[in-house]
């Protein structure tokens, strides 16, 4: 566990990903099984201790910290387990901190009636750092700048093996990952993945922005606006079964249970799930707005009047492997022609085929583009007709052409302290319009929240800004004088109850900060109700 | 008869002393001033008179003459010096007297004493031995006006000579790099000189541009800093192996490009909870933690606690939960994070 420790606290001060992923690798090198397999998925996609909540860790220190005092800290750190870890009382003896693997065990041990009498005892057996450490770990948020690609990364450099080969074998895996292990640090043969239903990474895009195409090489989609999926039906003949992940490998099928029967043959698909309806592109787009599909997503069980209510389908785009027949090397022509012939065999209930968009040349496709805002559509997908499936990013194969932003003039009003590396910084702004004339008395409304879109060096100013501007303080929130403008980028706006002025932004992000505008000249609430297209 | 501690008044912009006609630490220029010590957020430039240490007064010179730092005002149209210990009489039969608060050179906590009152207000201080000052005295009172800058229980500065052997540790592991201190450039940066020098760092140490002054006005003062250099007199190789001394906005500054692959760390209270951008995190105050703030409440034991700037909250709940009488002064204009 000090070794764990010192790694997650020496990753939390370094700012190089270079030097994240040398720190991560070394730690794998030279540390035993299965202690870096716990790590890993500690680093990487999380572990889960049923027993052990936010809650739980509150819980256990309002028995210890008075519960005000308590609260005014965590308000502060802006993060439990830190605060916990700050706060718990050092036991007077000497600590003797356990190994990873006895820590999981332990903690996966633990039920919700003797968690609050073991949690405490394993805390006194570590020092600050390692308290740290623990209840990061317990909680399943690490939240200290590593990305499970960046994990996957630094396995793949610790024993020099292809992160594209490790992405691959780790979906089917769990931790501690023995066999990973085995293979690449043991020369093993690798895992068999073959027949389980395993997360094959996504192909993604970059943005377009000034890049001009030529259309006789790329092919033009609408970037529909759902959650990316894989379809993967895989398993022993007459035994197969279909999983669905989301664009991170996570498994979502528990809540999309009516898609899980509607794959009659073994595949990997990619395409975006959608919610019947007829916002995006109208009666011929046939699919809601995201606000629709938000009301299936993040459950573990769904009832018969959320299937009825919105009905899941996947609009597919590619096609990865087909029937054992791996086609990811081959054009994405070829895929296409594949996909359109395998149409007829699946439901039409459950799938449709996302249409390629024809257009003469690269101005038709501008102009075909300009549209998308009144079809309530996200923008363009550009895709080269020789392209492999290749995970990740690479430049040149697919682009992504956002219609462009809805930009409207809004005043900060409150201002809350971030998480993680930004907890000392004032860098989630709530912002307002006004509900009238500013030189008549209007008011301010809330209208949308961000906290990106700026520079470390504008967040230190607009830091500064609210510090030097405070009239109230709530808590961890602070309200200002309303005195500063951001120009705000936004993607759409709808209805909403969330906020008094009826109305909330998609995708809201501090497109610039007017220093230099006055408060009055900010936009009034009617100019944003004008761009409603629910 | 007026009513008790009527003579005593916190307004916004500072403790206002009517008999007198006298404010302590005000946020703005004000005829008469008690000055506790000399960061900018106590010491404004501007008053007509200023009662302060001699240090103290050194210092406030040295800052609104040169303009190197928060150039709020003008030198003191009049300065009166007030040794450690001494009394002076002020009008309307107010007594103040200067004690060392421990927070930096020339630091003091001032006591107030009418018909038979007692007031102490600290400024700002700490209970831990500090080479650059002498230590914090508790002085008995009827009201005890305390800052609050760390006063939350998860705030404990751990022992300095953890911290400098974490710095020197990190500088001879990188013997071809340097190793970028950013500290306040009064106090902090020559607490952390001072202290290297007490745990047998003999080597030159390289100042930012922005600290000497400050650190040849401690020298005067008689503090020994050993030997110190400016960055701009030498070449990227000679400061490599190096401590270098910078305030905390040059860290990240174009200024550091001259120096040889900084490893960059910061000297202050703030570092106990992981979040700054830096490399190294050195958790060095020059406040009281929460400890220490508790300890001295209990030590001070005043009939009446006035808690100012910094996090009053938790230690208006801690006053309240151990029976002691507690109030916040909303005082406006200082520096909320400055340590």
């Amino acid at each position: 566990m000090e070794e764990f420790a010192a790694l997650v606290d020496a990753l939390v001060y370094t700012r190089s990903r270079n030097e994240k992923l040398r720190l991560i690798a070394e730690y794998l090198r030279a540390t035993p099984d299965p202690d870096r397999g716990w790590a890993l998925a500690a680093l990487s996609d999380g572990l889960d201790f049923p027993a052990i909540k936010s809650s739980t860790i509150r819980t256990m220190l309002m028995e210890r910290v008075d519960p005000v005092l308590w609260t005014l800290s965590r308000d502060f750190v802006g993060d439990t387990a830190e605060t916990a870890s700050l706060l718990w009382p050092a036991p007077d003896h000497l600590p003797s901190p356990p190994t990873v693997s006895e820590a999981v065990a332990l903690l996966g041990g633990m039920n919700r009636k003797f968690v609050q009498a073991e949690l405490p005892q394993l805390l006194d057996r570590l020092d600050a750092s390692g308290r740290y450490a623990l209840l990061k770990l317990a909680t399943g948020a690490m939240r200290i700048g590593v990305s499970s690609r960046l994990a996957k990364m630094a396995f793949a450099q610790a024993f020099d093996v292809s992160v594209e080969e490790v992405e691959e074998y780790w979906h089917g895996l769990d931790a501690p990952y023995s066999e990973l292990f085995a293979w690449a640090a043991l020369g093993e043969a690798p895992p068999d993945t073959e027949n389980l239903p395993t997360f094959r990474p996504f192909m993604l895009a970059h943005p377009l922005e000034e890049t001009v195409v030529d259309l006789a090489d790329y092919a033009a989609e609408w970037k529909w606006d759902g959650i990316r999926v894989q379809m993967v039906r895989a398993g022993p003949k007459d035994n197969e079964s279909t999983r669905i992940h989301s664009r991170s490998g996570d498994d979502i099928s528990a809540t999309f249970p009516e898609l899980l029967d509607v794959m009659p043959f073994p595949a990997v698909l990619d395409g975006e799930l959608l919610v019947r309806g007829a916002h995006q592109g109208g009666e011929a787009g046939g699919a809601a707005s995201f606000n629709a599909l938000q009301q299936r997503l993040g459950r573990k069980t769904v009832s018969n009047k959320m299937l009825a209510d919105f009905p899941a389908f996947v609009r597919l785009y590619d096609a990865l492997i087909l029937e054992g027949e791996d086609l990811r090397e081959r054009p994405w022509t070829e895929r296409r022609a594949r996909l359109e012939a395998l149409m007829p065999r699946l439901p039409d209930t459950h799938f449709d085929l996302s249409q390629v968009v024809e257009a003469h040349d690269f101005a038709h496709l501008a102009a075909i583009r300009d549209t998308a805002r009144d079809e309530a559509i996200e923008g363009l997908m550009l895709k080269r007709r020789d392209s492999p499936y290749i995970a990740g990013r690479r430049v040149g194969y697919w682009y992504k052409w956002k219609r462009d932003p809805l930009l409207v003039d809004c005043v900060l009003m409150y201002a809350q302290r971030g998480s993680g590396r930004r907890s000392s910084f004032y860098s989630d702004y709530t912002f307002g319009c006004w509900d009238g004339d500013p030189d008549a008395g209007a008011e301010l409304l809330p209208v949308g929240k961000a906290y990106s879109g700026f520079t470390d060096e504008e967040l230190k100013k607009l830091d500064r800004h609210v510090r030097q501007n405070t009239v109230n303080r709530f808590g961890p929130v602070r309200e200002t004088d309303k005195s500063l403008v951001f120009e705000v980028a936004f993607d759409s706006v709808h209805e909403s109850k969330r906020h008094k002025s009826g109305l909330a932004m998609r995708f809201p992000r501090i497109h610039r900060i007017r220093w230099d505008k006055p408060p009055h000249e900010a936009d009034r609430i009617d100019a944003l109700k004008a761009l409603i297209r629910d | 008869m007026t009513a008790p501690f009527s003579w005593i008044k916190p307004e916004p912009h500072g403790i206002y002393i009517p008999p007198a006609d006298c404010w302590v630490d005000p946020s703005r220029p004000v005829d008469r001033a008690l000055v506790t010590h000399g960061h900018a957020d106590h010491a404004r430039g501007g008053h007509g008179e200023t009662v302060a240490t001699p240090e103290t007064l050194a210092i406030m010179e040295l800052r609104y003459r040169t303009g190197t730092e928060n150039d709020a005002g003008e030198i003191p149209h009049k300065a009166v010096p007030v040794q450690y210990g001494e009394t002076i009489r002020l009008p309307g039969g107010v007594d103040a007297t200067y004690v060392p608060a421990g927070h930096v050179l020339g630091s003091a906590q001032i006591l107030l004493e009418h018909a038979g009152e007692r007031v102490v207000i600290t400024g700002d201080y700490k209970r831990r031995h500090d080479p650059t000052c002498p230590p914090f005295e508790v002085t008995p009172c009827d009201i005890f006006v305390t800052e609050a800058t760390f006063g939350l229980p998860l705030f404990t500065h751990p022992p300095i000579e953890d911290e400098m052997a974490k710095l020197l540790d990190r500088l001879a592991a990188h013997p071809d790099r340097c190793v970028l201190v950013g500290a306040y450039a009064l106090g902090k940066a020559q607490r952390v000189i001072a202290e290297l020098r007490r745990a047998g760092h003999k080597a030159p140490i390289y100042l930012h541009g922005a600290m000497e002054r400050m650190c040849r006005l401690y020298e005067e003062f008689g503090v020994d800093l050993g030997e110190l250099r400016l960055v701009s007199d030498h070449s990227k190789d000679d400061i490599r192996g190096h401590i270098v001394i910078c305030p905390p906005s040059a860290l990240n500054d174009r200024w550091s490009r001259r120096l040889p692959d900084p490893i960059t760390a910061m000297a202050s209270g703030w570092m106990r909870v992981r979040q700054r951008n830096v490399e190294l995190p050195l958790v060095i105050s020059d406040h009281a933690d929460w400890g220490e703030l508790t300890r001295t409440i209990r030590e001070v034991d005043a009939a009446e606690n006035w808690i100012t700037h910094g996090r009053e909250d938790a230690l208006l709940r801690w006053c309240q939960l151990h029976q002691r009488r507690a109030r916040a002064l909303a005082l406006v204009g200082y520096e909320d994070e400055d340590d």
